[in-house]
């Protein structure tokens, strides 16, 4: 795509997780910047004021008086041409939900950073994924980080994806609040000089600019019939169908510049022979596979599949992962009101009936999983269905007992 | 100063080409038209939901003849500071501007509104102002005046109009004024010397209704100039410091000089339902505006 | 047909003449000038905001039947009331 990649030269730098994507933001050259301070993204703000102040980024950071202002001009930032991005968390995230919308259908590119955090009330700064996964209709890009050097990965690549003529879609990144976003892990990180090489500007010709003299062009007026508008979402599907392959492409780029080979849209860990499959998103995947290094150890065929990116919705990974299993296991870090966990409801539809399955809400509100809890939980699932044969549990509430 | 010698060049040019889904009499277009005239039609425009998102017809076809972002509602002010830093980066010293209704302005847009006026973002904000939400069949708005029908005030409103453009003047932003399709030479004046100005420039420009008021489809100049000449509209001009009196609103400080209210409000359905002792406390509020901009006038000699 | 271009003609417009109808046929009452009482001021021009009265060189106006919507707003402002609303119709 952008010619020959070579192998970049790589600083090996300790970030919080907030840091790490304020570190590819920079990378990035990004011309627009506008957040509103909210627990646990503040860090990433921060530091990139401080990277603008210091001339080490040069780009507009405007100060705004809500997020929903801030997506609202980071979108007129990407409509005039500029290559702009921005963060949030849970409240903040819902306080631009309408504009979510605007801004995918209008099909200009944009990259926002959601440090996942529960949802009040009662007011919670701790980690839980139901923020992100509110979004996962509006038509954005959705990606989340299991580390911090996927979390910076992640958010790098994010431009490029976006911004590929045959995906014209945004793209939201998630980190686990605290979590990642608060935690120090050392990670590798090119120079500016082989991203550039990698990541060109922004072409303000795709798909359209609004700019004083320039193309007469109108965005948004009334369809003639609303069968324009039905097309429009078709085309947004189709553009969804070709992220799948713009994410693998630009992963595969990406793996030349840096030597980091990801999955693209999942990633499974020891599944080639495992008869049971484990399925989660996010910073507790590590954990899990903790988890699942002591099974494997009691001699159970257990694997783990990472998803990376829910939206485009990794239907093809899923369905080769899970065939053959006897059993697939949803750890959800979110919860769906009347219906359980979010990612076991969009893939129990792909279990086939006589497969076990059971979808465990757990990590709500923020308390921790230890891997040994994980082990317990994935355990009882598997030695039950050994015992009984396949058996279907939608929603299994994990709350451990609170001392006092 | 403009002129209609210098206008004359535009007498075939269609800023807005003919055929839109306006209302016949429209002040939306009229006062559009005298905008695109005063930056020779080479501008961008923001505009967020309200009737202006519907004149312009359907796609694959819009009247307007400039570059147009239709944005949600609250949202024009935040857009237009992102479109104006993008395209400020790319070198073009091009207007930007916000072309909004008093709804999107007033109510839903106003704490995206001070953000953009607070960090005196390089944008041209045109409030037009029909004194209610009328793309959603005029219910009332925060421009509303007192004891106007409206669906969502039908005994008549309750609330004042909220003063928007001394809102701005409090943000101190550059240029606030306030304008008047009836009066279009000082309009283009404005926008011309708004364009001579970097940062945050705002005008108030009134835009009588027609089904709105409930009023004649041919009224809609008449009515804008009776709000002057009675002086229920005021227009004033702040430029970088100073305020002034607009000259067609000069004679009007006088009040022996004003009509009599009830030339303006009789012609307007909307105010059928008022009393004499109504129409008297409009003469109040009418003069303590009066006294406060000509206040503020010596405050900002 | 790349993205940019599917969206051309659905999310994306251009400007023409009629977007929102043939609006001439809204009309009730149509404009009629009287030239011989015309001073060419050009007024009716200025605030017509269907954009359909044409200032020609010569400051003569011209009135395009087209998309006029009758909404009477020339005759009104005429200094000389040289425009006159006459009901559709009527020859």
């Amino acid at each position: 795509m952008t010619g020959q990649i070579s192998l970049a030269k790589q600083v090996k730098k300790v970030l919080v997780g907030d840091h790490a994507v304020a570190e590819a933001v920079k990378l990035a050259r990004v011309n627009v910047i506008s957040a509103y301070p909210i627990t646990p993204q503040t860090l990433i703000v921060e530091r990139i004021s401080e990277m603008i102040e210091r001339g080490e980024l040069k780009a507009d950071y405007i100060r705004v008086e809500s997020e929903f202002a801030a997506l609202a001009t980071v979108y007129g930032a990407a409509a005039g041409g500029a290559r702009a991005f921005t963060a949030t968390s849970s409240h903040g995230l819902f306080y631009m939900y309408e504009m979510l919308w605007w801004a995918a259908a209008s099909r200009v590119p944009l990259v926002m950073a959601v440090v996942t955090r529960v949802l009040g009330p009662p007011w919670n700064i701790h980690d839980e994924h139901t923020d992100l996964l509110a979004i996962r209709d509006s038509g954005w890009i959705i990606g989340m980080a299991q580390n911090v050097q996927e979390a910076f990965d992640m958010t790098l690549t994010a431009f490029k994806i976006s911004e590929d003529e045959k995906v014209l879609l945004p793209v939201a990144i998630g980190l686990d609040g605290f979590i990642l976003s608060h935690t120090a892990e050392p990670l590798d990180i090119p120079s500016q000089e082989d991203v550039d090489s990698w990541l060109p500007p922004r072409n303000p010709r795709i798909p359209y600019t609004i700019e004083p003299g320039g193309e007469p062009i109108t965005m948004g007026n009334l369809p003639k019939n609303d069968v324009y508008h039905a097309l429009l979402k078709k085309y947004m599907d189709e553009s969804m169908e070709n992220a799948k392959k713009v994410i693998a492409e630009v992963y595969d780029e990406y793996g030349k510049l840096t030597g980091r080979n990801y999955g693209p849209l999942t990633e499974c860990y020891r599944c080639s022979d495992a008869r049971y499959i484990a399925v989660s998103m996010g910073a507790w995947s590590g954990d899990i596979m903790g988890a699942i290094e002591r099974l494997r150890d009691e001699g159970y065929p257990v694997g783990l599949l990472r998803i990376r990116y829910l939206r485009p919705f990794p239907e093809e990974d899923i369905t080769a992962w899970i065939n053959g299993a006897k059993g697939v296991i949803v750890f959800d870090r979110d919860y769906s009101a009347g219906l359980g966990g979010v990612l076991a409801s969009e893939i129990s539809g792909f279990i086939p009936s006589n497969v076990s399955f059971e979808g465990v809400l757990a990590g709500l509100g923020g308390f921790d999983v230890s891997p040994d809890e994980f082990r317990g939980i994935i355990k009882e699932f598997i030695d039950k269905t050994e015992r009984e044969g396949p058996i279907k549990i939608r929603k299994y509430w994990y709350i451990p007992k609170v001392e006092g | 100063m403009v002129t209609m010698t210098e206008l004359h060049k535009y007498g075939t040019r269609k800023f807005i080409m003919p055929g839109t889904a306006a209302c016949p009499g429209c002040p939306l277009q009229v006062g559009m038209r005298q905008l695109a005239m005063a930056l020779d039609g080479k501008f961008v425009m923001v505009i967020p939901a309200g009737c202006s998102s519907i004149i312009p017809g359907t796609a694959p076809y819009t009247a307007y003849t400039v570059p147009v972002l239709h944005v949600p509602f609250a949202s024009s002010p935040a857009v237009a500071s992102g479109i104006v830093r993008a395209v400020r980066q790319r070198g073009n010293e091009g207007p930007v501007v916000v072309w909004a209704g008093d709804g999107a302005t007033a109510d839903i847009g106003f704490a995206t509104l001070s953000g953009a006026a607070y960090r005196n973002e390089d944008i041209l904000y045109i409030m037009a102002d029909n004194e209610a939400y009328m793309n959603t069949g005029i219910q009332a708005s925060g421009t509303t005046p007192w004891m106007a029908w409206t669906t969502t005030s039908p005994r008549g409103k309750t609330e004042d109009k909220k003063d928007v453009a001394l809102i701005m003047l409090m943000h101190k932003v550059p240029y606030v004024a306030t304008a008047s399709i009836a009066y279009p030479m000082d309009f283009i004046d404005k926008v011309r010397r708004a364009m001579q100005v970097k940062g945050f420039r705002f005008i108030h420009l009134h835009a009588p209704c027609p089904p709105g008021w409930k009023m004649d489809d041919a009224y809609t100049i008449r009515a804008a100039r009776l709000a002057v000449e009675t002086g229920a509209w005021i227009l004033w001009e702040y430029n970088q410091g100073k305020l002034t009196i607009s000259p067609p609103s000069i004679p009007f400080k006088d009040r022996a000089r004003r009509k009599p209210l009830e030339e303006y409000l009789k012609i307007q359905g909307r105010f059928a339902h008022l009393k004499p002792e109504d129409i008297k406390l409009m003469e109040e509020k009418i003069d303590r505006q009066w006294d406060l901009i000509l206040k503020l006038a010596e405050i900002y000699k | 047909m790349s993205v940019a271009e599917k969206l051309k003609g659905l999310l994306l417009s251009t400007p023409a003449a009629g977007a929102g109808g043939r609006t001439g046929t809204w009309r009730v009452y149509r404009p009629v000038v009287n030239y011989s009482k015309c001073t060419k001021c050009g007024l009716c021009w200025l605030y017509c905001p269907e954009n359909v009265i044409d200032w020609l060189e010569d400051k003569n106006v011209r009135i395009n039947y087209d998309y006029c919507k009758g909404c009477g707003i020339c005759a009104d402002v005429c200094p000389v009331k040289a425009i006159d609303m006459v009901k559709e119709g009527v020859v």
